[in-house]
């Protein structure tokens, strides 16, 4: 459809859910700015490709969730890299305040393979229906409860393990962790 | 690397198939409180403008009877 006020306003309204996926995918302000910047530059490019009526957020999100991916790609190593020192930086402090928590979340979350972690944001945070989610992401229905299943179980791992680690090894946890006393 | 499980670890997940309420409620509210933080952030000018600045083929027929100056010099 072409674009009208109402839908300008309507994207325009979708911005802040739209930098909220964008950041919580890449974990990363200044890229996931960019990324919703280029997203609305195609979506408006596209327009008439919109179907009125349908979903305009899930339509917006299909378009930064593919942007995504494909930079993803070429940006793969670097976002490693960036983990792997924040991780190091945490395994040096206590987990002492709800900063920190939060941060730790955001790590694990990094953690997840990006399947799961799309599939969790999009049902968990953004609201949208499983439905919604399998088309934003291409699936199956089914393979999308798998991957919001998966990554909570993931996460929960994830968080507990290190939790007992940033909390001070004890001599079973070292055993475990270390092959290299 | 592989998944590396402390005992404290298993405890507090239990069992493979379902994960203990009170993880899967506290999963839910950090991952919302972390999305629900940008959310409230709204929409950075730099978007605003972006969008603001795009042309609407408005219905030219009805013309408003304050007619702001028209940039592209159209006739």
């Amino acid at each position: 459809m072409p674009l009208t006020e109402s839908l300008r306003d309507d994207i325009l309204a979708s911005v802040p859910s739209l930098r909220a996926f964008a950041i919580s995918l890449s974990g990363n302000g200044d890229r996931a700015d960019d990324l919703v910047q280029e997203t609305l530059l195609r979506a408006l490019a596209n327009i008439d490709s919109f179907q009125p009526g349908s979903n305009l957020p899930a339509w917006l999100f299909t378009i930064l969730r593919n942007l995504f991916r494909s930079d993803y790609r070429k940006r793969r190593r670097e976002v490693e890299d960036a983990e792997g020192n924040y991780a190091k930086t945490l395994k040096t402090q206590p987990a002492q305040n709800a900063h920190l928590e939060f941060e730790e979340f955001r790590v694990a979350l990094d953690k997840l393979p990006q399947d799961q972690r799309e599939a969790l944001i999009l049902v968990g945070a953004s609201g949208f229906s499983y439905e919604d989610a399998a088309a934003i992401c291409g699936c199956a229905v089914g393979t999308i409860k798998s991957r919001v299943n998966r990554a909570r179980s993931k996460l929960a791992a994830l968080l507990y393990v290190e939790g007992a680690e940033d909390f001070g090894p004890d001599e079973t946890v070292r055993a475990v962790i270390g092959g290299n006393g | 690397m592989k998944d590396v499980k402390s005992p404290a670890s298993k405890n507090m997940t239990p069992g493979k198939g379902g994960l203990n309420a009170e993880i899967q409620s506290r999963i839910g509210h950090q991952l919302r409180a972390m999305y629900d933080d940008v959310v409230r952030q709204g929409v950075p000018e730099r978007f605003a403008e972006l969008i603001r600045k795009l042309d609407v083929p408005e219905d030219t027929s009805q013309v408003g009877s304050n007619g702001g100056p028209t940039e592209d010099g159209r006739e």
